[in-house]
């Protein structure tokens, strides 16, 4: 789920302290920007969706997990042409993905701390 | 800039909606001892903007209340604001939002995700850019007024040699030594900042630039280093001002009984070479060339013709029809093989008669 060479390459040019920091926002905020992308599928928010989805893209490829960061994409281009009726498939396929993502970061980030 | 080299740290605002973006740019910037402050929407961005002082914006496009389009556009359009280089942070699958910020003036864009090395190295080249340009707008403020720095700044002007078609304008106070002559000391420097002070307002307030004072003498140049398509109608127009102001003084002297003054000026046109010379410490913006050789020559002549404006033919072809002129017919210059057509600007009707 994850490509390890962004991680590396982040560890690099950083530490171990502040990729374990990263990694600690990013799973802190990912489930917020799943609830609120279900939330304004609920609410026909198509804006709202739009910029959760953006948000999850973008820090999604940014800790290298790249197959979520794609679905994240999808969904915001969609969001985007104000189609909301077809996204739920996605947004359960990228809340899957996201339950992946974690495990993995999860441990890479005990690893580090060892 | 090689990123072995620490940069001058300098005072960045980083705009994001994103925690994990900010924490991750403040950690760049900060290793390279920057001071960061972080704004999460461009609302509180214009706040801090207007409130403190900053060298630098990182600026995310998508964000909540207020995007990075509408921060660039107000920053852009605000004299006080848009010295400052916006650096503007996008997905690479944003390019549209990436090449309309550009063009709204962005001064270069990171992609998403964010790369620690390439942040340092567009940070450190963007802050050492605005140096460069602080320099030379304080280098400008040294010969033009600000609104003009301001405009050389945006319109993008470099300091280095160019070739561009300008206006040249020599003037001077005929007579000067017997006047020096006649006068005490403090009697001739205040005659001599009255004049400088009337022939500046005439000049820069038709959008030239005085270069050179020298004595009683100056140069000024029109079309450079701002471009005015214009310039030779400038270049009249001001010195029908000129020899107005002129007119006017000498009015005025006379209720006191004092000298009057007589200016010449004389005008040519065409391709000059112009840029900024001189040293860091002292510098002008000049210009050289044949123009600026028959501009001196033509008004070294209004003194042989008693005629206060005198301008070559190409400059007589930049005017419209109501400016009143004669023909003063082939003249002989100096250091020119062949004559040259001189034509004599008739000045604004007046009570007095100047021959």
């Amino acid at each position: 789920m994850i490509n390890s060479d962004v991680l590396r390459s982040l560890q690099d040019t950083t530490d171990s302290a502040f990729v374990v920091e990263l990694i600690d926002t990013y799973l802190d905020d990912c489930p917020a920007l799943l609830d609120g992308m279900r939330q304004a599928m609920t609410d026909g928010d198509a804006e709202s969706f739009r910029r959760a989805a953006h948000s999850l893209k973008s820090n999604s490829a940014t800790l290298g997990a790249e197959a979520l960061a794609e679905t994240a994409r999808t969904l915001e281009m969609k969001a985007r042409q104000g189609q909301l009726d077809d996204v739920e498939k996605d947004l359960e396929s990228a809340a899957g993905k996201f339950a992946g993502v974690r495990d993995e970061l999860e441990a890479h980030k005990h690893a580090l701390q060892l | 800039m090689p990123s072995s080299s620490r940069p001058e740290p300098g005072h960045l605002l980083v705009v994001d909606d994103n925690k994990v973006n900010r924490l991750l740019m403040a950690r760049g910037l900060q290793e390279q001892g920057h001071d960061v402050t972080f704004a999460e929407n461009g609302r509180q961005a214009l706040d801090l903007l207007h409130k403190d002082t900053f060298d630098l914006v990182l600026l995310d496009i998508e964000m909540p209340e207020m995007d990075g389009f509408q921060v660039l556009k107000s920053v852009t359009s605000d004299p006080a604001l848009r010295h400052i280089p916006v650096v503007v942070a996008s997905a690479m699958d944003e390019v549209d939002s990436v090449v309309r910020c550009i063009e709204m003036g962005a001064e270069d864009y990171l992609s998403k995700p964010i790369n620690l090395v390439l942040l340092k190295a567009r940070v450190n080249a963007s802050l050492e850019k605005k140096r460069l340009r602080d320099q030379q707008r304080e280098l400008i403020s040294r010969f033009a007024t600000s609104e003009v720095a301001e405009d050389l700044l945006t319109s993008g002007f470099s300091l280095g040699g160019k070739l561009v078609e300008a206006s040249v304008m020599f003037s001077d106070i005929r007579s000067f030594t017997s006047i020096v002559e006649s006068h005490t000391p403090e009697e001739v420097i205040d005659l001599l900042n009255t004049y400088y002070t009337l022939m500046f307002d005439a000049i820069t307030s038709h959008g030239g630039i005085v270069n050179q004072m020298e004595g009683d003498g100056l140069m000024a140049i029109f079309g450079a280093p701002i471009p005015h398509p214009d310039h030779r109608q400038r270049a009249v127009q001001a010195a029908l001002e000129m020899v107005e102001m002129i007119e006017l003084l000498n009015q005025e002297q006379a209720v006191q009984s004092q000298t009057h003054l007589h200016i010449g000026v004389g005008i040519a046109s065409g391709k000059v070479i112009a840029g900024f010379t001189g040293t860091v410490a002292r510098a002008t913006y000049t210009c050289v060339g044949d123009t600026v050789n028959l501009a001196a020559r033509l008004e070294e002549h209004t003194k042989a013709i008693d005629k206060p404006i005198l301008i070559d033919k190409a400059t007589r072809e930049g005017l419209p029809a109501i400016v009143a002129l004669a023909d003063c017919g082939p003249v002989d210059i100096r250091g020119l093989s062949s004559p040259v057509e001189v034509f004599c600007v008739t000045a604004r009707q007046s009570t007095h008669t100047d021959a």
